[in-house]
């Protein structure tokens, strides 16, 4: 049996003799793929074959590839117990080769094992169940946490919660006013559209005022803060995991939610209602935006519809999001720092999952919010 | 003479999940020993340190420090332990948000009762002690690696520890800081009677420092060999230890 394959100057011949085959390579072997040639050395190696040989045909340049092939070749060759020789080949290949099987020990830890289709559920149910306790112990710890602080036996710097309020509070205001004049700007065109076929545009002021007030505030607040804080505190908690500062605290015997998720969600849980007001104002700005200046409504008579649309309660309901959004983005922001692992790469997962997740429960907690209200007739 | 243990290891096990790193160790460091912690690459030195400063639970085993079972002590026992060691970890693990005087005045403030003004001076003093004078209000991100490395050791020292654990601490610094971080080692230990534990794998370090060692294998997960180094170089009980030592020469 004959084999060659021809490329420009190089070649590699496999022949088979009685037991024994011969690889002899010779001119250029670089830059080939080894793979289909690989292949057919594996069809040949038949059962009454018992020694290979690599035979030096004047071999000029060779690279990676040929190693590899050798390599391949040789661990075919140890897995049916033939044996083989490359006493032919150049003395660095062979040094290479001796190297390459210098050491044998193999990680015992990880083996991709397949599992079956019961053993995953299992496997995932378990995971469920032992994540679901885990989250449960930390928002304990968080509550206990706030619990020391109110009777003044926390470790908390009040330096860090001034620069995590002053972060999340005056920091955000413009993107926040930016964002939710433009919402207030395009309820006002989208309802103003539909409520001129029935010549009620004035209306517009009333629908941009509960719409804000009651929820469109509260959620664009909730997805600008989770975006640009909520992922600041995943990535600088994950990057102190990286550089061993959160081990630090924990041989110092400071608690790390005392010392890092409280100085954060107290900032949070202030600055987002706040936050809220001022979207909800934004937004009513940009409605009467429109009003005034596109759909030429009069000035007073706008404000006196929406002031008319405004009610305490849709007000009060609003900032309740605003508050439990809070709450939300602090913990997972700073939940997935705190389980970040232990290199840059988890550092950008850790911060990716915690905006995911915040606003996911966000939306989650919105539904609850609202059947609750729904229920209670608010 | 006999030796007062301040830490005693019995039948430790390590390891992740389902995969073994060492199993059944035993060893004890004496109170004013430089214990040296040694091996190849990936053989468990830094998991066993984790180990002796409670942050990874061990599988089986007991780890005994002043008296205390780590494994099995109350909150408030394990607390008063982390109070008498220090760690100085590989990178220095300063908070990157406060100045090297904030970073050393935070246990300081957490565990003494000194006044604020008194704390303000040790933190100067600590930092002056480790060659950082004049750094007080400078930012970990705006000092070099050993110079980060040396502050990390100022806030190991904050509360005069019993104990004090590094992570290699010569890696990534030249020879001549590397040198001087020893001679540091060497001073804290002699004029202070601090035990301290060192993972390495620098010989001259290990040589000029060890007073005591364990040698870990990644192969047999059992430890090697223990005794003073320069013991072990002279006697060496086995090939991996002897090539470990004389970096790679066979007998
Ligand atoms: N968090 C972890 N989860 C699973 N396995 C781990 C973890 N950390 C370390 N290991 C494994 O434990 C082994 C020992 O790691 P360790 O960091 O203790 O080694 P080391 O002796 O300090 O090595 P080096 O000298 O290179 O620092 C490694 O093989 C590594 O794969
Ligand atoms: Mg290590």
């Amino acid at each position: 049996m004959k084999t060659i394959d021809t490329l420009t100057n190089m070649s590699i011949q496999i022949t088979t003799e009685k037991d024994t085959l011969h690889i002899s390579v010779n001119g250029d072997i670089v830059n080939f793929d080894t793979q289909t040639t690989l292949k057919k050395i594996q069809k040949s190696i038949t059962k009454q074959i018992k020694k290979i040989i690599f035979i030096n045909n004047n071999l000029q340049k060779w690279d990676s590839s040929l190693l590899l092939l050798a390599f391949e070749t040789i661990c075919l060759a140890k897995d049916k117990k033939i044996s083989y020789s490359i006493d032919s080949m150049p003395k660095n290949l062979q040094e290479l080769i001796t190297l390459a099987f210098a050491v044998n020990r193999k990680p015992s830890h990880k083996t991709s094992d397949q599992k079956d289709f019961l053993e995953e559920v299992g496997f995932k149910t378990l995971s469920i169940t032992s994540k679901i306790k885990t989250v449960c112990k930390y928002i304990g710890e968080i509550l206990s946490s706030i619990g020391r602080w109110l009777t003044a036996n926390s470790v908390m710097r009040k330096i860090d919660f001034l620069s995590a309020l002053d972060d999340c509070g005056p920091k955000a205001i413009g993107i926040v006013s930016l964002i939710s004049f433009l919402v207030g700007l395009i309820l006002a065109f989208v309802g103003a559209v539909q409520l001129q076929m029935f010549g009620a545009q004035i209306y517009v002021a009333s629908l941009v005022t509960i719409g804000m007030c009651r929820i469109m505030g509260a959620i664009m607040v909730g997805i600008i803060i989770a975006g640009r804080t909520g992922s600041a505190y995943a990535a600088t908690i994950g990057t102190m995991q990286v550089n061993e500062e959160l081990d630090a605290l924990q041989t110092m015997g400071l608690s790390r939610i005392d010392f890092l998720v409280l100085p954060r969600l107290l900032s949070l849980l202030i600055a987002m209602p706040i936050l809220t007001i001022l979207a909800d104002f934004m937004g009513m700005i940009g409605g009467a935006f429109v009003g005034v200046f596109m759909m030429n409504l009069p000035y007073q008579e706008y404000w006196k519809y929406a002031l008319d649309a405004f009610s305490l309660k849709n007000f009060l309901v609003g900032i309740f999001h605003g508050f439990c959004f809070g709450f939300i983005i602090a913990l997972c922001g700073c939940y997935c720092g705190l389980t970040c692992g232990r290199n840059a790469d988890s550092v950008g997962v850790a911060t990716t999952r915690s905006v995911v997740n915040a606003i996911v429960w966000m939306i989650v907690v919105t539904g609850i919010i609202t059947v609750i209200c729904q229920e209670l007739g608010i | 003479m006999t030796k007062e243990a301040i830490i005693r290891v019995n039948d430790l096990t390590i390891g992740y999940g389902d995969y073994v790193l060492l199993h059944d160790a035993n060893f004890q460091v004496n109170k004013g020993d430089i214990f040296i912690i040694m091996g190849g690459s990936g053989c468990g030195k830094s998991s066993m340190l984790r180990v002796l400063t409670g942050l990874l639970p061990p599988k089986k085993g007991n780890v005994i420090i002043n008296g205390t079972d780590i494994t099995q002590a109350s909150p408030a026992e394990l607390q008063k332990i982390r109070e008498q060691s220090g760690i100085l970890y590989q990178s220095g693990a300063l908070f990157s948000s406060m100045t090297l005087a904030e970073n050393i005045m935070l246990p300081l403030q957490q565990y003494s009762d000194y006044s604020p003004s008194t704390i303000k001076e040790l933190a100067h003093l600590k930092l002056a002690l480790v060659g950082l004078n004049g750094f007080d209000d400078f930012y970990p991100s705006e000092i070099s690696g050993g110079m980060k490395k040396r502050a990390g050791l100022a806030r190991a020292l904050a509360l005069d520890p019993d104990i004090v654990y590094f992570d290699e601490p010569s890696a990534g610094l030249d020879p001549i800081s590397s040198r001087n971080l020893d001679d540091l080692i060497i001073e804290l230990n002699r004029s202070l009677g601090t035990t301290i534990v060192v993972v390495t794998h620098e010989l001259a370090s290990l040589f000029a420092i060890g007073t005591n060692s364990i040698f870990l294998d990644a192969n047999t997960k059992t430890i090697l060999a223990q005794g003073n180094p320069k013991e072990l170089l002279k006697n060496p009980p086995n090939k991996e230890v002897y090539q470990f030592l004389t970096r790679g020469e066979t007998k």
